[in-house]
């Protein structure tokens, strides 16, 4: 039998929901809150730094928006706004009709906003953290960091954290075992093929930083001497766990963009991608580096000539396949027929700024010159040229191309170019001149500089990008809402695109396909690449709704509060969690 | 069973998948037990305090479980209720028995002075045995719940893919106790008893 013919209505059956789609809205839309604060955040930052010796903060609380500002925007912005494309599209484009495991994949949304709203709520309770988003040992020591604001760091990423791992082991059995027939690995479109390198990345590093945090935990709990030098223990391990965890980390938010503008590219250059395998090699290259070179965050500790030049040189090689995927989308461009709709001019808008994000990688992976970078503006030039740059801008592109998909109605085209070219103004003013304020030697991290070092000049057009970039933002909430109360009109495949998302109606069913398509090229919608479907119905089941996952990721929430606030509550949680895997794996699915 | 690309149950799957993170797990808490060798400033050392007979014959406790594992999966498989249901019972028996002597070994070590905060080694070694002993202890709640459905007659060989997927889960979990008492207990230099 055939069932789940359209959605229930009303506030419950959100809360309930296992269905991709909606798990995939529900991960945009709190994703983009969440990228309001870090942006609020972003702005208190450049208006305190917009004069010397401004007075708009306390050192105090600069030092806890600037954490905040990282932690929220890696973790509870890019990867969560990822994570959106990745329940939305994935399982669309490998023609299946939904994710392996529906519920686990409610459990993950439910993690990731439960450990978002209790770091987030650290403001409120005595204090957010104020140790950087790297938390580096022993200023995280319960002697340097008494407050509750590292507890809060260390409980809220560990649920968020899980949220992510749950997500990524759900996706890669997902696109290893559902999909369609005919859809074989070289045939996957690019975005599914970096959520599936992404997921490695994520199941693979995030365990060391969950470690590292226990670790932490212990020190600050119970008086483990983990990272306390006198106890012999040495606060570089704790560096070295970090950035294990922290370098793939920022391909988990790089690959993403990447995945997306390959797919948008093609599309609006009415070419296929150039070069397929090898952007799909440089991907899992990328990634597979990755792992080898998370030293290079620490070339100013002093690891020994020989460390130094292993790291130096691996971290080199990694542009290597970058600067080639840089290459196959300028030659999937070449000769095309281009259209630059707002996805487009975002996707090439990555491609540009990504690349002076990645020289500027280049130059401090050369030790001798990043001692001089380090810790400077330099750095924070790159990696928001590779991040705002890059992984942002490639979400924007995201979100208007697939919006038709997802809502059947289009953003405005021009409010997405006026949103595009402010971004772009915003975001070059913003930190371009960062380069320059850091090789003047201004410090990173840290609240106000003293007049007449020359750093005035830069930091004034910083924050003057800052608004710009804000009200770029802006824009795109006004195009948003606009949007939403415009009538749908999207038909299947407006952008005239290749992939199987595009094949069925906007928006898709609930059960996304009336029949498993069976594909026979990687453009299926350019090449007559779906076998005609077998005549009569197909028969399917769609999973029931279920409260479970919101249950055990309540409990979950229950314990990390109780480490704070007494062993009671830390039991009532592990009962909540208990009770909520046994009605989960009691329940009956169908 | 649903169709799947590959043929292989996505349960099992799952399991894979999850295992490889777990390795991820395992080799952080290692890595870090043996940057802290021989790193403690006070004592008790752990040359003073391993004792390699014993831990020997809980590791042997916890490989025969591992045995009954494969037992109690076959049994499942051939629908045959009463294998199924004594090979379970012992998997998690001996388990319960490994967990013992990890309580006693545990507490052992802590009236000789071995404090969690004590030095590097307690730290360490607390973190690492107890971050296994904390799967195993889940595993064997996992096995209980199989064993429970099995004497209710509801673990017939339709569901012969969920205890393989434990059994994956707990041959794991004995592999990393394998690598524990490698480089724990055998590399320590402690002489034995
Ligand atoms: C060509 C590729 C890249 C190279 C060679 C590179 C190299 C580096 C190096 C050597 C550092 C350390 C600088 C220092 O602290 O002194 C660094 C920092 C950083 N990079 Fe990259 N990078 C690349 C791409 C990326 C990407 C794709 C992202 C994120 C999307 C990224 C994000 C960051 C962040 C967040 C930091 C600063 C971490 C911190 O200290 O807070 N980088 N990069
Ligand atoms: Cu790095």
């Amino acid at each position: 039998m055939t069932t789940g013919g359209t959605y229930a209505g009303g506030i419950w059956s959100w809360i309930t929901t296992v269905d991709h789609k909606r798990i995939g809205i529900l991960y945009f839309v709190s994703s983009l809150v969440f990228f309001l604060v870090g942006g609020i955040e972003a702005m208190f930052i450049r208006l305190q730094l917009a004069t010397p010796e401004n007075t708009v903060l306390s050192a105090q609380a600069y030092n806890q928006l600037f954490t905040m500002h990282g932690v929220t925007m890696l973790l509870f912005a890019v990867m969560p706004m990822s994570a959106a494309f990745f329940n939305f599209i994935v399982p669309l484009q490998i023609g299946a009709r939904d994710v392996a495991f529906p519920r686990l994949n409610a459990f993950s949304y439910w993690l990731f906003l439960f450990g978002a709203l209790f770091l987030n709520s650290s403001f409120f309770l005595g204090g957010a953290p104020d140790v950087g988003w790297f938390a580096y040992a022993n200023l995280t020591s319960s002697q340097f960091s008494p407050g509750h604001g590292v507890d809060f760091y260390i409980l809220g990423l560990a649920l968020a954290g899980a949220g992510s791992i749950v997500a990524a082991l759900n996706f890669i059995v997902t696109i290893i075992n559902l999909r369609a027939p005919g859809m074989t690995f070289m045939r996957l479109p690019l975005f599914t093929w970096m959520t599936f390198v992404v997921s490695f990345l994520i199941i693979l590093a995030f365990p060391p930083f969950t470690i590292s945090t226990v670790f932490l935990l212990f020190d600050r709990m119970f008086g483990t001497l983990f990272f306390e030098p006198a106890g012999g223990g040495d606060p570089r391990l704790w560096q070295h766990l970090f950035w294990i965890f922290g370098h793939p980390e920022v391909y988990i938010l790089i690959l993403p963009a990447f995945g997306i503008i390959s797919d948008v590219i093609p599309t609006f250059s009415r070419k296929p991608l150039f070069g397929y395998p090898v952007v799909v090699y440089s991907g899992v290259l990328i990634a597979f580096l990755g792992f080898g070179v998370w030293a290079h965050h620490m070339f100013a500790v002093g690891l020994g000539p020989v460390a130094t030049s292993a790291f130096s040189g691996l971290t080199m090689l990694i542009a290597i396949p970058t600067g080639v995927k840089i290459f196959n989308w300028i030659a999937t461009m070449w000769g095309g027929a281009l259209r630059f709709r707002s996805a487009m001019l975002f996707s090439i808008g990555l491609v540009a700024m990504f690349v002076i994000g990645g020289l500027s990688g280049v130059m401090h992976s050369s030790a001798p010159a990043d001692l001089q970078q380090t810790d400077t503006y330099f750095v924070v030039a790159h990696f928001h040229y590779v991040l705002f740059g890059g992984s942002i801008l490639g979400l924007f592109a995201g979100v208007y191309y697939w919006f038709p998909k997802v809502t059947g109605r289009f953003l405005n085209e021009r409010l997405g170019a006026v949103h595009f070219w402010l971004m772009f103004l915003g975001l070059n003013l913003t930190f371009f001149p960062m380069h320059f304020a850091g090789l003047h030697g201004q410090p990173r991290r840290t609240f106000t500089y003293p007049a007449g070092l020359g750093f005035e000049g830069f930091n004034m057009v910083s924050t003057v990008g800052a608004v710009v970039t804000f009200l770029a933002v802006l824009v795109f909430l006004v195009n948003l809402v606009r949007s939403l109360r415009t009538a749908p009109t999207a038909e299947a495949n407006p952008w005239e695109a290749s992939t199987l998302e595009w094949s069925i109606s906007s928006p898709p069913p609930p059960h996304n396909f009336d029949h498993t398509p069976e594909v026979t090229s990687r453009d299926p919608l350019w090449h007559d690449g779906i076998a005609p479907p077998p005549p009569g119905e197909e028969e399917f089941h769609m999973p029931n709704p279920s409260f479970w996952p919101l249950v055990v990721a309540g409990g979950l929430l229950l314990v990390m509060a109780g480490a704070l606030v007494g062993l009671p509550l830390v039991l009532l949680g592990v009962a909540v969690t208990l009770v909520g895997i046994y009605g989960w794996s009691f329940e009956p699915i169908h | 069973m649903e169709r799947t690309s590959t043929g292989v149950p996505n349960e099992k799957m799952l399991m894979w998948t999850f295992i490889g993170s777990e390795c991820m797990l395992f080799a952080s808490l290692i890595a870090t037990f043996l940057v802290y060798r021989d790193q403690s400033i006070v004592g008790p050392y752990e040359e003073e305090l391993l004792n390699i007979p014993f831990i020997t014959v809980t590791t042997f406790v916890l490989l025969m479980s591992s045995l009954m594992m494969v037992l109690a999966l076959s049994a499942v498989q051939r629908g045959d209720p009463r294998g199924s249901r004594l090979f379970l019972l012992l998997t998690a028996i001996l388990g319960l028995i490994f967990l013992g002597g990890q309580f006693y070994e545990f507490n052992h070590f802590v009236h000789e002075g071995l404090g969690l905060s004590r030095n590097l080694f307690a730290g360490t070694f607390y973190l690492t045995t107890g971050f296994h002993g904390a799967h195993v202890a889940v595993g064997v709640i996992w096995l209980l719940t199989l064993w429970t459905l099995a004497l209710r007659g509801r673990l017939g060989p339709e569901k012969a893919v969920t205890v393989e997927v434990a059994g994956l889960y707990w041959h794991f979990v004995d592999v990393v106790w394998i690598v524990l008492f490698t480089v724990i207990y055998l590399m320590s230099g402690a002489t034995g008893a």
